[in-house]
């Protein structure tokens, strides 16, 4: 069948386009294939730098090993048990401090501040903070949370109070920003359908916005989580221990975390404890998976309840 | 008491006088969207048990007169309202007025169905449940949806997602969902502007079944529609006065019985507009 003719000022150009639609499509394979590439191989060469150190014992005996073992002074007995520990106590305090004070924000203001100039002074505010060097909250960190400028008696010192507040802090931002993406994705027809029922603006986003938001809060603040654990710099401003041999009882507890630990490892002269480092980075990647994964299963489980 | 506030207080009817036939009024009611009007000194009485309809071409402000009345207009940014509605005799807009109280009082269906992305069940009950309701929450879900003929289709599947039914279904769980809250005044914004004819029909029937116990106040663009259902019919139209291109003004030109609106129109607009031959 011939098209049916256009008028001149038509000039749909099918070759070309016909061209160009591949190139496209190529092009964008490659900018995913950059990113997938350079990931495997950073993967391959920690793998094999932990198959060298396991010394022909199999990788996950060697990842159990540095899982429940100590730090040491000696390569072969050295592991991540304080690190793994402590990353977990401060990604539970993180959590804990972050998530309901970034929502509240984000709620706040969206849902309550009325769009207007306070309202765009606040978001460039927190835009801002966003784009903050991590080692920047380490310093605030130490002045506000391990020193709370020099009052004794409120400052926390180099404990996992300080740290996790620290972290929260980092990724508080973050937090906020992921929400009111997630919030203003809402259908604002939904708001007034329960509004008109004659229910609260509480009710309205307890009941009604929050559960529609909920797959995208929860997205961002996995991957806001996620940062914090993987984290380093900030932690050393803080105070995080470079050797330490016990583990935290609680959060008034000193500690260390994972990354500082790998960093510390990573650092010695002995190539032996380059494998030891690689295996901390495996077991980083391992928990960061976890929690993605966790995500995904809450939020298929989430919206399937919600259309059902 | 200021000067202006005596004066205003002395101009207003005084309250509501036993039986007022009429339970919504709007005095003078003028509002703005930023610095557009878009309705001008509207003065109108809604009467009690009785259905309301409001036809004009598009953009005369239909829509915002009917969401000044449950006052869901605060909740748009920059729009601002002078001049008094009363509920009841009430001002609606008066200090110590609750918006969230009254808009269970006056309930509203929208132009496009939103039923909420939940069960069916739970579309209708969640209204009477965050209103505190306290009875059988099965036998009200059951009543609601029977009063808006949706029951016999949607009986065996109440624990489906609302938003599974048709357009039209959805419409009648938007109105089962607004009855659930038991309202004085239920506001439709044109709610058959996506429904079939069958659809229609049943929300015709429906709201003549209501009538007894509702006051209910439609804006429809379908004349024959306002002419099957309604007693009462305004007429608004674009203020001549402002047809530039920045601002559209609303004004009621005629508020008559139906009967007399669509047969012996008084205003030359009125007829115009009913005949087709504007807007
Ligand atoms: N949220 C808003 N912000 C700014 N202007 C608005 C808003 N809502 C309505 N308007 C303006 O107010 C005027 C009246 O609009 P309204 O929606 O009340 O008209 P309508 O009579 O319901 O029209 P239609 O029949 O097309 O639904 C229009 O000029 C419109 O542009
Ligand atoms: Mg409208």
């Amino acid at each position: 069948m011939t098209p049916a003719p256009l008028s001149p000022s038509y000039e749909p150009e099918r070759q070309s386009r016909r061209i160009l639609g591949p190139i496209f499509g190529l092009a964008c394979l490659v900018a995913t294939s950059t990113g997938v590439v350079v990931l495997s191989i950073l993967l391959g060469a920690v793998v094999a730098a932990v198959i060298r150190g396991s010394q022909g014992g199999s990788v996950l005996g060697t990842l159990g090993h540095l899982l429940t073992s100590m730090q040491s002074s000696t390569p072969e007995s050295a592991g991540f048990r304080a690190g793994v520990v402590g990353s977990l106590w401060l990604l539970g305090l993180v959590a804990a401090f972050s998530i309901p004070v970034g929502i509240g924000a984000a709620v706040f203001l969206e849902e309550y501040v009325s769009a207007g100039r306070i309202r765009r002074i606040i978001q460039l505010n927190i835009a801002n903070l966003a784009g903050v060097p991590s080692i920047v909250y380490g310093i605030l960190g130490l002045a506000l949370f391990v020193r709370a400028f020099g009052y004794k008696n409120l400052a926390f010192g180099p404990t996992l109070w300080a740290g996790g507040l620290t972290l929260g802090l980092l990724i508080l931002p973050v937090i906020v920003i992921a929400t009111q993406e997630a919030l203003r994705t809402v259908p604002n027809s939904l708001r007034q359908a329960a509004m008109a029922l004659g229910a609260s603006r509480w009710q309205v986003v307890r009941d009604h916005v929050l559960p529609s938001a909920l797959p995208g809060i929860l997205t961002g603040v996995i991957l806001a989580l996620s940062r914090a654990i993987g984290e380093t710099a900030p932690l050393l401003m803080v105070g995080a221990a470079g050797s330490i041999l016990r583990l935290p009882k609680g959060p008034s507890s000193r500690y260390t975390a994972l990354p500082v630990e790998i960093y510390n490892y990573a650092k010695e002269p002995d190539p032996k404890y380059q494998a030891v480092a690689a295996g901390g980075i495996l077991l980083l990647l391992a928990l960061l998976l976890t929690m993605n994964a966790t995500a995904i299963v809450i939020r298929n489980r989430y919206a399937r309840s919600s259309r059902g | 008491m200021s000067v202006s506030e005596t004066v205003a207080a002395a101009a207003a009817p005084a309250g509501p006088s036993p039986g007022d036939p009429s339970i919504l009024t709007t005095e003078q009611l003028s509002v703005w969207y930023g610095t557009s009007l878009a309705l001008k000194e509207i003065t109108i009485a809604i009467p009690r048990n009785r259905i309301t309809a409001m036809i004009g071409p598009s953009g005369c402000g239909k829509s915002t007169l009917l969401r000044c009345f449950n006052r869901m207009n605060d909740l748009v940014a920059g729009a601002r309202m002078e001049g008094r509605i009363t509920f009841d005799g009430d001002d609606i807009a008066a200090q110590g007025v609750d918006a969230v109280a009254l808009r269970r009082r006056i309930g509203m269906v929208f132009q496009k169905p939103n039923p909420f992305p939940k069960s069916i069940y739970q579309n209708v009950a969640w209204g009477a449940r965050i209103n505190g309701y306290k009875g059988d929450m099965d036998d009200l879900v059951e009543k609601s949806l029977r009063r808006a003929a949706l029951w016999d289709e949607v009986k065996g599947k109440l624990h489906r997602s609302g938003l599974e039914l048709s357009g039209g279904q959805q419409q009648r769980l938007c109105i089962a969902r607004t009855l659930a809250v038991e309202p004085e005044v239920i506001l439709m914004d044109e709610p058959c502007s996506a429904l079939d004819p069958i659809s229609t029909a049943r929300v015709e029937d429906l709201m003549d079944d209501l009538k007894a116990d509702y006051t209910i106040v439609i804006v429809t663009h379908n004349m024959q529609q306002a002419r099957r259902v309604s007693d009462m019919t305004a007429c608004m139209m674009l203020d001549e006065a402002s047809n530039g291109n920045t601002q559209r003004t609303g004004i009621v030109v005629e508020f008559s019985p139906t009967e007399i609106l669509f047969t012996k129109p008084n205003d030359p607009r009125t007829e115009a507009y009913i005949t087709g031959r504007i807007g």
